[in-house]
């Protein structure tokens, strides 16, 4: 008990305490991301000397989208990770609805099995999907990368929870107006659960945006590659290593989703929880 | 229950089913059933070889070292980048001046994409003027590379990896202290308890679920997390990097030895599976008071 009077009464130093290890912890957690933008900006010979009178340039952005065929990269970024998005919300909608809505023999048997996906992610199993995708003759293309993710066990799981939460009585009113099955969905069920459809979203955009190993391995050409491994290629081919301008395509790379974030902040950290919290 | 309505659940869910099948239970099945088979050759298929997939596996000191290197890869991040994330969300809930700002830093590493952040501490650590080594030569310590040399290449990996997750689990802890009482606090203030008191013995056990919701997601991410080894060492020096998957990747697409490979995914998955049994039959129980 002394002890905990004695720590109370240390308050008002522990509480300053505690903004200097939080700031100083953000301050850490920002500085690559600074220096990434400090690089960028400055002509190649301040890229590792600090000077406020530097002088600011877009000269390495200009010289890196000219090096790599980032446009096409951004386009391949964008389809990809629209069409995955449009296929995720569109299958997983129907399958949490039936999940919900229906009772059918082996319901709990194949929900388990949607749910193995939660654990064994597609990046595991690389090799064999190489193989489908190769049978099937998708290799090199944005389908090809995007397919393994278009039934996401996530999405399911995540929509079937917000489903069963929705009021009895909304769907039993439209029953009675002899709605059907797909109306009641697209009329009740989508609607009042929107929140977590942009939560799912913003998830679902950032994650693809930023994957990597799978497109690595299934796309060998510019037509199909997205950003990341573009970035990739283009950083490690060797042009003499010039920092200056690899900061630069890597802050193209981020920048649509950094700004995305800094804009709405509140929505991505609430979707994120959201979509976390069981 | 008609069988109508039984044909039109089963059409609802066939196309999501179909590709979950296609490309998560068919490809774990087939990968066993290779584990067990000769890798294929232009002259000569695929034959039954019984565990000789596996018996390479055992006589590969890499995949000894990749094992290894995971372990303690997950060592490291999974309690670090947790801890972290716990103080993090107490931090940001507080009442510390600049939250916003706080979150935001906190945050910011997990909307970036792994390859392009990958990038920035490849320059942050490279030898003579990365800004490591400026630091270090502030202080008048010897030049170090740090990716190059088998006894720090690991840890490098590491802080990368918690820099990270770190802001990520924060979300989810932040979000549980959010659902907590304010009366809670209020009443242990009365009581005259301490802060460390508090957490111990109210906020701790409140945050349990989130706790084994943020741990099985870190043991997950250990196993799966490769980026950033390709960008910044691809698994050098002589292997000191190299994880299971990344292993994996390189016995897959650089040598194309699919029947080792498929031994390989098969550990993987064991280790995938092993998370998903304890966390469905020990912690699940738990959890719940």
């Amino acid at each position: 008990m002394a002890e905990a009077v004695a720590l109370r009464q240390a308050n008002p130093a522990g509480h300053w305490l505690d903004t200097m290890a939080a700031w100083g912890l953000a301050i850490l957690w920002i500085l690559p991301l600074a220096y990434a933008v400090w690089t960028a900006f400055h002509p190649a010979e301040f890229s590792a000397k600090f000077s406020l009178t530097a002088p600011l340039t877009l000269e390495n952005f200009a010289r890196a989208w000219e090096a790599a065929p980032f446009a096409r990269y951004f386009l391949n970024t964008t389809l990809l990770v629209s069409l995955i998005l449009g296929s995720q919300l569109l299958l997983c909608t129907l399958a949490a609805y039936a999940f919900v809505r229906y009772e059918f023999r082996g319901k709990n048997v194949v929900f388990a099995l949607v749910l193995v996906q939660l654990m064994i992610m597609p990046d595991v199993l690389l090799v064999e999907n190489y193989k489908t995708m190769s049978k099937l003759g998708l290799i090199d293309t944005l389908l090809g990368i995007g397919l393994p993710y278009f039934a996401s066990a996530f999405a399911i799981f995540l929509l079937r929870q917000t489903f069963k939460g929705i009021p009895k009585e909304l769907v039993e009113a439209a029953t009675m107006e002899g709605a059907s099955a797909l109306q009641i969905l697209w009329r009740v069920y989508v609607p009042l659960a929107k929140p977590v459809y942009v939560a799912f979203a913003l998830v679902s955009v950032s994650y693809h945006w930023n994957n990597f190993l799978w497109p690595l391995v299934v796309t060998n050409s510019v037509n199909s590659r997205p950003l990341t491994v573009g970035l990739q290629v283009f950083a490690s081919a060797d042009q003499g290593i010039d920092w200056s301008i690899i900061t630069a395509a890597t802050l193209l790379t981020a920048a649509p989703l950094l700004l995305a974030f800094l804009l709405f902040q509140r929505q991505f950290v609430q979707s994120f929880m959201r979509a976390g919290i069981k | 229950m008609n069988a109508q309505k039984q044909a039109h659940a089963w059409l609802l869910l066939l196309p999501a089913l179909t590709l979950l099948v296609a490309f998560t239970h068919y490809p774990a099945i087939a990968t066993l059933i290779d584990s067990f088979m000769s890798t294929p050759k232009p002259n000569r298929a695929s034959v039954f070889v019984g565990f000789d997939n596996y018996a390479a596996m055992v006589d590969d000191p890499i995949f000894w070292q990749a094992l290894r290197n995971n372990l303690w890869f997950a060592l490291a991040t999974i309690p670090l980048s947790v801890g972290l994330a716990l103080a993090m969300a107490l931090w940001v809930n507080g009442k510390l001046a600049g939250r916003g700002f706080l979150r935001m830093a906190y945050f910011t590493p997990t909307v970036l994409p792994m390859i392009a952040v990958a990038n920035i501490w490849l320059f942050f650590y490279t030898p003579s003027y990365g800004l490591l080594e400026q630091i270090g030569n502030l202080f008048g310590l010897p030049s170090q590379n740090w990716l190059g040399d088998k006894a720090t290449a690991l840890g490098a990996i590491t802080v990368v990896a918690i820099w990270k997750e770190a802001g990520f689990f924060m979300i989810f802890y932040l979000a549980a202290l959010q659902g907590i009482n304010p009366s809670l606090r209020e009443a242990a203030a009365i009581e005259g308890a301490s802060r460390w008191f508090f957490f111990r013995r109210v906020l701790w056990p409140l945050l349990m679920p989130t706790t084994i919701f943020v741990l099985v997601n870190a043991v997950i991410n250990a196993f799966r997390m490769v980026d950033h080894v390709v960008v910044m060492t691809r698994g050098g020096p002589d292997n000191a990097t190299t994880l299971l998957l990344y292993h994996l990747y390189e016995v897959g697409f650089k040598f194309w030895d699919q029947g080792y490979a498929a031994a390989v995914t098969v550990v993987l998955l064991a280790a995938l599976a092993t998370v998903a049994l304890v966390q469905f039959f020990v912690l699940d129980r738990k959890a719940h008071y």
